[in-house]
């Protein structure tokens, strides 16, 4: 997928005024919080849970390399081979290797936003491999040679009509409008591939150290099939998804799926331990973890550490107003959102998608609602940092924050300029109360007047009264 | 609160640069509200910005200096009082900045301590019912992100607000939602700040009220600018305006006050 | 060489090379005890609530739960539930317990097959290891008498659950499966919680995407 992140602020614009967009978003708006909040209110421990979780992810980032090596010896041992892949690359050619082994020409896939990050299906399709996206929104994006502008909700941005489209002109069938229909025509064309694919490739929710378990979870049942029916299985998951033990897992899962969809429990979570056993009548005969670094373990024992926390729940994004106002594909590379502003720069570089870590008001919601408590904000704001240390930030706003900050460090010759600035805009404002046109303020004026003083600072003000007051 | 036999305790105000430049009013409000609740109220002149443009910007060095500087001007306080949640929540960060060992450490976590926005300061810390307003109408409240984030303001200038006989508090949709200011984000991504405003000023006539109160005037000024400019009646003001009562000034963004005499 | 890579990066990140004997010592205890996290109480009772409780997570998430009063009612009740969809055809799994029920009395209304699941199947009976209470999901596993096939490709999924194997939190479970398979656990394991949907169109919830339209809880004493 290419990437355009550094187009953030016109991709925005267009987002702002595309009406079905907005339309579109207005159903993740009305739809998720409320569930969310509803769920929540329903585990009276959920503080606790959350508290947990944060505790033992920061445990588990501080062993992980012990607990991959755990993951790996269980895996073997049940039958599979792990595969560790340091860059997009080695994952891509690793995964291609898989394939070319069993003669694969048709794969199928079920929801990975690992394969989105490493751009797995335009990689296979150049090498004569045909990927199937088999979730109902990555089903539809697919058709549309679209990508998601979610990472639970991947076709957030369309509305029914641009999937009644999508579908008439692929399906060859007559147009319907009706969702249930759309979704048994999507079931019917999908039966077949299923069966008929060589390979099946799902990702992760969780990696069990324990039992050298792969989790998955999904409401649809598309991922269990991609698993079952092909002679091949291949997870390809990353890193910091490994957790100790079931009870681990566990503790996980309740805090997923309400904070994701405001459901109890999503409908399937199928935990997978290698190969097809003897006398077994279905499932793999091949098994294999694709293990994704590709720039998490640079963040291991830095300021973005607790990025690793994440467990890829979308409630920042859910949640976030500026999401909310711009949609997923504005942010012009796999990961939207809060938790997206984090990861890009990671991975991207910093160069790519500085605007990202900007677009921010630190407003706040994305951390009240983390299930793990990842404090985004302060990690956007370490982005800044960076950014500013190597001097990428506009020179416009270098140059104005450096004389700004010039001045707040000077009382005296701040109080100078503050009174005066403060003259200068009650002329401007010339007895209204406002100003409807500021020179180097126009994105504010653009949109709003601009109150003006109303009277002396005050700093002054008080000095004056101090004053009269020390008189006799 | 201070007992009437024992000199009266000395509180610093933080003016906060908005409330200093734009609307002094806030700041004398907030100083007629100690006052009341019994306190002497000094101004150290030292004070500017509580430093959060350049610790929203990536520049820590610039913040340091301010956090040292701001640090230093209010040493002495026993409690350091301002009108804004932002700034206040600011003066919070300010530990981050410094090292463990850093001496610096110590005194901006003693700052910390002391630093309170004013009405979780009344509620929570000195359990202040005096309120004296003779306010009357209908508002709606919105809630500041840092305010309510960073320092659990919710409940604190409601029920200080419920005080006010006059007043009727009708609660809009998504009061908790930012309002699209976050300081320069609004200039730099104006066009996702001025959605989020607009959002916010529909709720905030949809509620009914006719006044729109908070308690940061950093987002009291944005969406009083855009409530002006889509041409809406209400009316935008400070809560410790309300509190203080001192509503007799022209609200946020309106027609004021006479040139001739000053300029 | 990517192994070798990535280990080092993360001991680099933790400021260490080898882990110190106590660091493998808390991972080898946290895998070998597995402790509980915090269990949310609303599972935390006697039987007789747990087995309440199950019942009513499990019709939240729209599952249909038949209460019978033996599993020898399950071939009738089974004939029953697939007469009312219009279906009549079963896939059973060849757990002896299901195979060696009295099929033969309702040959005439269903026809019965054991072997994996496949494209087009009508419906398939399997039974169940375990029943969570505190989110009403089932527990299977995959065994040479139960293949996964017949969890996910039937659009109707009967399922028999005993009573006696409803639990609490899914830690029971986990325990219970250990005890079961010692040593590793089955190739796959399922965790159900009512039948297949998704909110992919306009996020409106579509019962029957991929999975069973429809997941039937025989439950037995």
């Amino acid at each position: 997928m290419d990437i355009k992140s550094p187009e953030f602020k016109q991709s925005a614009r267009i987002a702002l005024q595309d009406a079905n967009l907005q339309k579109a978003l207005g159903n993740l708006k009305a739809g998720f919080p409320g569930k969310r909040a509803a769920a929540v209110a329903r585990v009276p421990e959920f503080e606790e849970l959350r508290d947990q979780a944060h505790d033992l992810k920061n445990h588990i980032l501080e062993h992980l390399d012990l607990y991959l090596e755990e993951f790996e010896a269980r895996v073997v041992e049940n039958g599979g081979q792990v595969h560790w892949c340091s860059t997009s690359e080695d994952a891509r050619q690793t995964i291609l290797q898989i394939c070319r082994e069993q003669n694969a020409k048709t794969v199928t896939k079920g929801k990975s936003m690992v394969t989105e990050e490493i751009n797995l299906n335009e990689f296979l399709e150049e090498n004569d491999i045909r990927p199937v996206e088999t979730d109902l929104g990555e089903y539809i994006l697919q058709l549309r040679g679209d990508h998601p502008s979610h990472i639970i909700a991947p076709a957030i941005h369309l509305n029914l009509e641009d999937v009644s489209e999508a579908f008439h002109e692929h399906h060859k069938r007559p147009k319907s409008d009706d969702p249930a229909e759309l979704m048994a025509e999507a079931r019917e064309m999908l039966r077949k591939q299923f069966v008929a694919a060589d390979v099946g490739i799902t990702g992760a929710n969780f990696l069990v150290a324990e039992t050298g378990s792969t989790l998955i979870v999904t409401n649809e049942g598309n991922g269990d099939l991609t698993q079952t029916l092909p002679k091949t299985h291949i997870v390809v998951s990353s890193i910091e998804k490994v957790v100790p033990t079931l009870e681990d897992m566990s503790l996980f899962l309740r805090l997923l799926a309400r904070s994701a969809t405001g459901q109890e429990y999503s409908v399937y979570n199928t935990l997978s331990s290698g190969n097809r056993r003897p006398d077994d009548q279905d499932g793999p005969e091949n098994f294999h973890v694709v293990l994704v670094d590709n720039g998490r373990s640079d963040m291991v024992g830095t300021q973005f550490q607790d990025m690793l926390r994440c467990i890829r729940c979308s409630a920042c994004m859910n949640h976030c107003p500026v999401y909310g106002s711009v949609g997923g594909h504005s942010y012009g590379w796999v990961y939207p959102g809060p938790m997206g502003s984090v990861l890009t720069p990671q991975m991207i570089g910093i160069e790519k998608a500085g605007l990202l870590p900007n677009a921010s008001t630190f407003c706040g919601k994305c951390e009240e609602v983390c299930p793990v408590r990842i404090p985004l904000p302060k990690l956007m704001r370490h982005w800044r940092e960076k950014e500013y240390e190597k001097h990428l930030s506009p020179k416009a706003v270098r140059w104005g924050l450096s004389g700004w900050a010039f001045l707040a460090t000077r009382p005296r010759l701040y109080r100078l300029f503050s009174s005066s600035a403060s003259k200068v805009m009650r002329m401007l404002g010339g007895g209204k109360g406002k100003v409807t046109k500021l020179p180097l303020a126009a994105g504010w004026t653009d949109h709003r007047d601009m109150p003006t003083p109303t009277g002396k600072t005050f700093m002054q003000q008080w000095d004056e009264r101090q004053k009269q007051e020390k008189q006799p | 609160m201070s007992d009437t036999h024992t000199p009266p305790i000395k509180v610093g105000l933080f003016v906060t640069c908005l409330a200093d430049m734009f609307r002094p009013e806030v700041a004398f409000a907030t100083v007629k509200l100690l006052e009341q609740a019994g306190f002497l109220v000094d101004v150290p002149k030292a004070q500017t910005c509580c430093g959060q443009p350049a610790f929203n910007s990536g520049d820590n060095e610039s913040t340091r200096k301010i956090a040292r500087q701001t640090i230093e001007a209010f040493d002495g306080y026993r409690y350091v009082i301002g009108p804004s949640g932002s700034c206040i929540g600011m003066l919070h960060h300010y530990p981050e900045l410094f090292a463990d060992d850093d001496p610096w450490k110590a005194r901006a976590e003693d700052l910390k301590a002391r630093a309170f926005e004013i009405t979780s300061f009344l509620v929570d810390e000195v359990d202040f019912s005096g309120i004296q307003s003779d306010f009357k109408g209908k508002i709606t409240y919105h809630d500041s992100c840092s305010g309510l984030r960073e320092l659990g303001i919710k409940q604190q200038p409601r029920q200080l607000l419920s005080e006010i006989d006059g007043l009727e508090l009708n609660e809009m949709q998504e009061a908790e939602t930012c309002c699209g200011f976050g300081g320069t984000f609004c200039v730099k991504y104006a066009d996702i700040s001025n959605r989020m405003v607009s959002n916010k000023t529909g709720f905030a006539a949809d509620s009914g009220a006719d006044t729109l109160v908070g308690g940061d005037l950093g987002c009291l000024l944005n969406m009083a600018g855009k409530l002006k400019r889509e041409g809406r009646e209400m009316e935008v003001r400070h809560v410790v305006e309300l509190l203080a009562g001192m509503t007799d000034s022209a609200a946020i963004g309106d027609a004021d006050y006479d040139l001739g005499q000053e300029l | 060489m990517s192994r070798a890579e990535i280990f080092a990066n993360i001991r680099r990140g933790l400021r260490r090379t080898e882990a110190t004997e106590a660091q493998k010592e808390a991972v080898r205890q946290r895998l070998q005890q597995h402790p509980r996290n915090r269990i949310p109480a609303r599972s935390l009772h006697e039987h007789d609530a747990q087995v309440e409780l199950f019942i009513r997570m499990a019709q939240e998430a729209a599952a249909e739960v038949i209460e019978l009063e033996s599993l020898e009612q399950v071939p009738t009740a089974a004939a029953n539930t697939l007469e009312a969809k219009g279906q009549n055809e079963l896939v059973l799994a060849s757990d002896d317990s299901l195979a060696n029920l009295g099929w033969a009395e309702v040959h005439e209304r269903i026809e019965c097959h054991q072997r994996v699941g496949q494209v087009g199947d009508q419906a398939s009976l399997t039974l169940a290891f375990a029943g969570i209470a505190e989110t009403g999901t089932l527990m299977l596993y995959s065994r040479p008498d139960s293949p996964t096939t017949l969890n996910f490709l039937p659009d109707t999924h009967l399922v028999v659950l005993s009573k006696q194997d409803i639990v609490g939190p899914y830690e029971d479970a986990w325990d219970r499966l250990r005890e079961s398979a010692p040593g590793r656990l089955p190739r796959t394991v399922n965790m159900i919680t009512g039948p297949s949907r998704s909110a992919d169109i306009e996020q409106k919830l579509q019962m029957g995407a991929h999975g069973p339209r429809q997941l039937v809880i025989f439950l037995i004493p």
